[in-house]
């Protein structure tokens, strides 16, 4: 029996884990996939937006706020990377401006620090690619740029290291009321707790339709906003994009977006914290709510609208494209709450973008309210650890630090991604953190590797071989991410037939 | 990390066959002081994976497996006592020629080379720079990794598989994946010929029945975690696929052989100058890059199709590079030669830049053709004049070509600007 269950462990569960953690409770967060930040978190812009963007008065422009100045001061604690680069809002036809002039408006109006406009000079000499058309645009210095793995991993990490319990590959089936509380069964499990926070991500409706089933008028406490028990609609709305080689990561320094023009909103253009430029998304609502997939026309509409605000942007370095889903809800604000009418289950809902940017926001408003309606306590001083290790980046150690990392750790001296400059050691270390990195895809999230120009080409078999040795377990076990993405079949020539006395050969193999 | 610095006269930065062929060149040319570095734990290089044979032909007159051929070279290596750094990963090389490596063994070392040999290889497209519609499941190989996966591990990736590209390592491993037990339904090629060796095609598919189609792309991935199926479309003129082409593989693996790039993150930090059609340095005669003292060879300088080829090459980039080091600072410091202009269906040359007074007797050119050409000449000018005129029955993109140029013809031509490299129809 929990206090807290925490359904979804992607950006929003992992930061309400970590803030629970503060609390005298016992905290378990429970997830479908078979790591941290593998729905709509880990495909998305990775931008720490300002906060000028959503309606003042909105939930949505409070926590975006508030979670664009945590985000700074937690990635100190958290050691996850975020680099303030600035973000610029480009306005490309005179007919427009008014519009930049309404948004450093409603910027300043949600409480957006040192918004100014610039004028086209001043803005040619911040970013020499920006498109010809380029007439002025809005400054907002507190944009930034996060590495979304990084940062999911870090709260889960660190939630992990203060006490609460992650369980994997376990996908939520139905929810029941019990004597103490509930119960949620997922995958082969039940878990029993006081509350249950719902951070489904896209399928945070199907969650909220269960919640609404089991309201049966209990009444609300007037400390904690509720959300009324009305169907939700989540609706996945598919954003695709290229993401380019480092050799085109300087084409711009800031984040650039479009200024919304009567031709449509434009796409972003904008460094990564690997040193990447990535480019879109494109927005479509699609109803399948696993389908990542890029499609031709998605990847088309991005080449072509980048051009809008950036010159020559150039799409031939790309390295890899993907798609990503946002759970898009029609009045496009958050829904954070507890269910009217139940006691303990709570939505945290439509958390699309500015989402990734609002989550440390959200961890502090959502575990304020469940510890308010349990009545939970804070743990005595001293006994929540805030910090949490880092995982050493190589591709920013000096070579003097690099070579006394070498004298502590060997496996610092052998590189296994060359793209990145991976060693062997980060890799072990991940695979060892607690939640554990067991697939490809959760080491490459953790350390950089295969996110490089060869796309694993030269790395995958050597991290494979890692993987079996640290996990003692068979290659053909060994998944890109989790059950069913396995990297080989079996071993040569398994199914062919045996030539008759192939044993008495002494074959051994 | 030892504070002071090491000094070694010629540096060889990759243990594969581009390498080991330029030390021993450089040993024998009489510069013993030769250091070869290597990431991996073995020399080699990416001839360890192809267990098949076809190799050295030209060389040795047999045929050998890759690892057979590499052994040659490494007997070779040990016989003259040179010295290699196994597990030895260059991090940096600076125009002064310090290269800075990291090992296991040591952590970070500095070197101070009289010379360097850049001979890293190349490394193979992946399918993100092609940005192909559709999901990222597992079961997407380029045809390199998977080569590795099944020579080397003995793991079998997939076992219904679709090669996209016809480039060699991607026909190689289609036979290879038919004889381990996998079906390979097809190999689809967006260019209207093959970017592999005509030897290759119809040693690898057309004996095994997998059939080539020409002018097709993949369009779509299916498969959430692991590859379910993919579509195949014809494509036009233009390369774009064609609708109502479409035609859908069920499939647990897709190949790719899409191409080969050239690996020179190093030589752009050491501030040398690439070319952007072969994405390799630009060098002289001497395969000398623009940065004095540094060298190139093998695929890192452009992809070659035939390892006979990159041993004679490198060798060549030893021998200059022990004679750098052995000749005074003046005569390495000389000018850059005469352009080696690439035109009319030749899409470049190595070298880009000769010295007459500084080439040997006779130089070999290698080029590659832009298109399928059937019944052309290739054709030499020194400025106007033409000095070679050779028909050729066919030629392809897949197969390098050359020329050979002679020392005396180009010192016979007083106030010479221009070598030009051409196709001609008459």
């Amino acid at each position: 029996m929990y206090d807290v269950v925490i359904v979804g462990a992607g950006v929003s569960g992992c930061a309400i884990a970590r803030e629970l953690a503060r609390y005298d409770a016992s905290v378990c967060v429970i997830e479908r996939a078979e790591d941290v930040c593998c729905g709509t978190s880990k495909a998305n812009s990775a931008i720490v937006h300002a906060g000028f963007d959503a309606q003042p008065g909105s939930l949505m422009a409070k926590l975006n706020v508030e979670g664009n100045r945590l985000m700074y001061e937690w990635a100190r604690e958290l050691n996850f990377a975020v680099l303030p680069v600035g973000s610029l809002v480009v306005c490309v036809s005179e007919e427009t401006r008014p519009g930049l002039d309404e948004l450093l408006a409603r910027g300043q109006a949600n409480g957006v620090p040192d918004l100014r406009i610039v004028e086209r000079d001043e803005l040619l000499a911040m970013e020499p690619n920006i498109a010809d058309e380029a007439v002025a645009a809005l400054w907002a210095p507190t944009g930034g740029i996060v590495d979304p793995f990084g940062l999911t991993v870090a709260l889960a990490e660190n939630a992990a290291a203060n006490g609460v319990d992650f369980r994997f590959n376990a996908a939520v089936t139905a929810v029941e009321r019990t004597s103490a509380g509930w119960a949620v069964h997922a995958g082969d499990d039940v878990v029993e707790a006081r509350a249950v926070v719902n951070a489904a991500g896209v399928y945070a409706d199907e969650l909220h339709g269960m919640f609404v089933a089991l309201a049966d008028g209990s009444p609300a406490s007037e400390a904690v906003p509720t959300v009324a028990a009305e169907p939700l609609q989540i609706v996945p709305r598919k954003g695709e994009y290229y993401l380019l080689d480092t050799t085109a990561g300087a084409h711009v320094r800031h984040t650039v977006f479009m200024l919304p023009t009567a031709m449509g909103k434009g796409v972003l253009v904008s460094p990564t914290v690997h040193g990447n430029l990535i480019v879109g998304p494109t927005a479509t609502d699609i109803e399948d709510k696993e389908a990542v997939n890029t499609t031709p026309a998605g990847l088309a509409e991005v080449a072509s609208k980048c051009s809008l605000t950036v010159k020559d942007v150039p799409l031939r370095e790309v390295i890899t494209t993907f798609a990503g889903l946002r759970a898009h809800q029609e009045k496009h604000d958050f829904v954070i709450g507890e269910v009217a009418g139940t006691r303990g289950l709570f939505d945290c809902a439509a958390i699309e973008s500015p989402g990734l940017t609002s989550a440390p926001a959200i961890g502090v408003m959502v575990s304020s309210m469940v510890a308010t309606r349990l009545g939970l306590a804070h743990k005595p001083e001293g006994s929540f650890d805030p910090t949490r290790p880092g995982v050493v980046n190589l591709a920013i150690t000096s070579f003097d630090d690099w070579d006394e990392l070498c004298r502590q750790d060997s496996k610092f001296g052998n590189i296994i991604c060359r793209c990145c400059r991976v060693s062997e050691a980060q890799i072990v270390d991940v695979i060892h953190r607690n939640p554990a990195a067991t697939s490809l895809d959760a080491i490459k999230r953790r350390t950089g590797a295969t996110m490089g120009r060869c796309q694993g080409g030269f790395c995958t078999p050597k991290i494979m071989e890692i993987l079996e040795r640290e996990l003692g377990v068979d290659a053909s076990e060994v998944t890109k991410r989790g059950p069913g993405s396995e990297l080989v079949v079996g071993r040569n020539k398994d199914r062919l037939p045996q030539p008759a006395g192939a044993l008495e050969g002494g074959d051994a193999r | 990390m030892s504070a002071a610095i090491e000094r070694r006269a010629i540096v060889v930065v990759g243990g594969g066959p581009a390498g080991l062929a330029a030390a021993i060149a450089a040993y024998e040319a009489g510069e013993h002081d030769v250091l070869i570095l290597e990431r991996d734990t073995q020399l080699g290089g990416i001839l360890n994976q192809c267990i098949h044979n076809g190799f050295g032909l030209h060389t040795f007159k047999e045929e050998l497996t890759g690892p057979e051929y590499a052994q040659r070279f490494i007997d070779r290596a040990d016989e003259l006592g040179i010295e290699r750094r196994l597990g030895t990963m260059v991090l940096d090389i600076s125009s002064e020629r310090v290269v800075t490596t990291v090992s296991a063994a040591n952590g970070i070392d500095r070197i101070q080379a009289g010379a360097v040999v850049l001979a890293m290889g190349c490394r193979e497209r992946p399918r993100g720079a092609l940005a192909t519609p559709g999901y990222r499941p597992a079961g997407v190989y380029s045809a390199g990794t998977a080569q590795r996966l099944v020579n080397i591990e003995g793991q079998l990736p997939g076992r219904e598989v679709v090669i996209l590209g016809s480039g060699d390592i991607g026909l190689i491993m289609a036979r290879r994946m038919t004889l381990e037990g996998a079906h390979v339904a097809c190999v689809a090629e967006i260019m209207p010929y093959s970017g592999g060796l005509k030897r290759n095609i119809v040693q690898c598919l057309d004996d095994f029945g997998i059939p080539l189609l020409l002018s097709h792309t993949v369009v779509d991935v299916e498969g959430r975690d692991r590859v379910e199926a993919v579509t195949i479309a014809q494509v036009d003129e233009r390369l774009k696929p064609i609708p109502g082409t479409e035609v859908r593989y069920p499939c647990d693996t897709l190949m790719l052989s899409v191409g080969l790039l050239p690996e020179n993150e190093l030589s752009r930090e050491a501030g040398v100058e690439l070319s952007p059609v072969t994405r390799g340095p630009v060098v002289d005669q001497s395969l000398q890059t623009s940065v004095a003292g540094i060298f190139a060879c093998g695929n890192v300088l452009h992809v070659h199709d035939l390892v006979d080829f990159v041993s004679q090459e490198a060798a060549a980039a030893g021998t200059q590079a022990a004679r750098y080091v052995m000749a005074d600072a003046e005569e390495a410091s000389a000018s850059r030669g005469i352009p080696v202009a690439a035109t009319d269906g030749v899409r470049y040359t190595v070298p880009s830049f000769i010295d007459p007074q500084r080439m040997d007797d006779t130089l070999t050119v290698r080029f590659r053709v832009a298109n399928e050409f059937r019944d052309r000449y290739v054709s030499v000018y020194l400025d106007d004049e033409r000095i070679q005129h050779r028909k050729k029955r066919v030629m392809a993109p897949g197969e390098m070509e050359q020329v050979v140029l002679k020392r005396a013809d180009l010192l016979a031509r007083e106030g010479l600007s221009q070598i030009t490299v051409k196709l001609e129809e008459a």
